[in-house]
């Protein structure tokens, strides 16, 4: 008995609706592709349970931080953050004119719309990591091809969030623009891009904090900053300089996600 | 008055010499708009000459935002001819269109301002009817002349000392104020607002009536309006026209109506003539 009727006839009505069959067979299927993925990825709660000791053994031997490299460490640090830096500040550049086309609204035909966001969800399904191969393979090895990999992805990022701020965006003011004679580049600039500012900002912010963290990883591929750092410390057994490294990429997330939250509370 | 006599008045009114003598600023023939299925507009027609002061009345749904809205092309028609300041509104596009649109003022119910700017960068959009560019985005940007001509409106309707502050700060009738120094900004010949103070409380609606409708004949500005306030429609207007599921269903000068009259467009006792 479906819900309603159950309502209608002074019933209670069930705590749970029962499924359709294709619905329950769905379910199954879900579960059962869950149990056959916990096989695939091995996971072992043994292999856990006997990794615990090595992984106490590798923790001792990284204390105390080996503190001689600390020069060359935040030299290279620095330019992780750089190259967050210059690669969100041009992903958000970039990525506003991306977003005003594939913003339904504000779109100057459903070509570019469609050819818009179908760029826009390429930059974000593909990884950073290997938009950095990419780049390391085309540009070379060096911060500037990890900078390009991380302003794409900030475009996949932003673009996305600032096309769905725009569109949120009230339509009355942009109506009384075009009433009063405005051009279209009018509209956008003075009554759409000020109304979504408070969203940018957001997405902005929180995009520097993804491309700090990420900027770590990329060095892993070459693509600069001190993520080579880490691998070569680890690939050479010096895990007190690793332990250096785990530390000061820590403090500049860390440091990252609090000026980020105060600017976001500041402007906001 | 029965709905049947108030057409009659209408058609009176329609054919009065008077009417037909005036130059014309709006001259509307057969305007037609369907939301899918359902038609607002029937063959809307009428003229209104330079400088009359014209309220727009009838219930909610009868299609008086959708007649203005179209007059200015915001909505598009599907049939029927707009002429506005002697030009064909529509047959215009790109930028004709826009340099008529910003020879009228638009005052719009819930102010339509950019809520994160000042007051005085809202003023300054209406120099976009004249200018593009970024010098007429923000007040930061903009020409020490435009900046003055901009404050200059704000003082007009009492708000200069709120140049600074943002739109979303002010109040409900500040808001509306400075949505009329926006449509001074444009410098226009002539002036639609669509319903101006239904979002006003009844002291802030009367102060604005008064400020809005002043202003605008102070220039000698034609004024369309629309409203749900009779005594708004009779105080403000020199001419009534009547809106009723679509077709027009009175026309007539105020000072010839009488509120029960009136009264009876809202009631919906009976169907409007077809």
């Amino acid at each position: 008995m479906s819900e309603n009727a159950a309502v209608k006839a002074g019933a209670i009505p069930p705590r749970f609706e029962r499924p359709g069959i294709l619905a329950f067979l769905a379910y199954l299927l879900v579960i059962a592709f869950l149990v056959l993925s916990i096989e695939g990825s091995q996971l072992s709660v043994l292999g856990f349970f006997e990794g615990l000791p090595y992984m106490a053994d590798l923790f001792v031997r990284m204390i105390p931080p080996d503190l001689s490299r600390i020069g060359p460490i935040l030299s290279a640090l620095l330019e992780t953050f750089q190259m967050a830096l210059v690669g969100t500040a041009l992903g958000v550049l970039f990525s506003l004119p991306l977003a005003i086309w594939a913003s339904k609204r504000l779109s100057p035909h459903p070509l570019v719309y469609y050819a818009a966001r179908g760029l826009i969800s390429w930059f974000r399904t593909v990884p950073d990591l290997v938009w950095a191969l990419f780049f390391v393979v085309t540009v070379g090895l060096g911060p500037f091809a990890g900078t390009l990999a991380l302003m794409v992805d900030t475009m996949g990022f932003c673009g996305k969030f600032f096309a769905e701020a725009m569109e949120e965006t009230e339509e009355g003011p942009q109506e009384a623009l075009t009433a009063l004679g405005a051009r279209r580049s009018g509209v956008i600039c003075a009554a759409v891009i000020p109304a979504a500012m408070p969203s940018f900002i957001n997405t902005s912010l929180f995009s520097l904090e993804k491309a700090t963290r990420s900027s770590v990883v990329l060095g892993l591929v070459g693509a600069g900053g001190i993520g080579i750092e880490l691998k070569v410390a680890m690939d050479l057994f010096e895990y007190p300089t690793a332990a250096t490294i785990i530390v000061c990429i820590f403090i500049l997330v860390l440091l990252v996600e609090r000026l980020s939250s105060h600017l976001r509370q500041r402007i906001i | 008055m029965s709905i049947a006599a108030v057409y009659t008045t209408a058609q009176d009114a329609a054919a009065s010499p008077e009417a037909a003598a005036s130059p014309c600023d709006i001259r509307i023939a057969d305007l037609r708009k369907s939301f899918g299925t359902h038609q607002v507009l029937k063959g809307i027609g009428l003229e209104i000459g330079r400088g009359q002061s014209v309220a727009l009345l009838g219930a909610n749904g009868s299609g008086k935002s959708t007649l203005l809205r179209c007059c200015l092309r915001l909505l598009e028609p599907d049939g029927g001819q707009v002429r506005l300041l002697d030009q064909e509104m529509t047959a215009l596009g790109g930028g004709a269109l826009r340099r008529l649109r910003a020879q009228v003022g638009f005052v719009f119910q819930r102010h339509n301002l950019v809520p994160r700017l000042s007051a005085l960068s809202n003023v300054l959009h209406g120099v976009q009817a004249r200018r593009g560019g970024p010098q007429s985005w923000f007040q930061s940007l903009a020409r020490k002349e435009d900046r003055e001509e901009a404050l200059h409106c704000l003082e007009r309707v009492g708000l200069a000392d709120q140049a600074g502050k943002r739109a979303d700060q002010l109040s409900g009738g500040q808001s509306q104020r400075v949505a009329i120094a926006r449509a001074l900004m444009q410098r226009p010949r002539m002036v639609f607002a669509d319903e101006p103070v239904a979002s006003l409380d009844p002291a802030a609606g009367e102060e604005v009536m008064d400020l809005f409708v002043g202003l605008m004949r102070d220039q000698g500005l034609t004024v369309f309006f629309t409203s749900h306030h009779l005594r708004h429609a009779l105080g403000y207007a020199d001419r009534l026209i009547a809106l009723r599921g679509g077709c027009k269903v009175l026309d007539g000068a105020a000072a010839e109506q009488d509120m029960e009259a009136l009264k009876a467009i809202y009631t919906k006792v009976e169907e409007p003539p077809s």
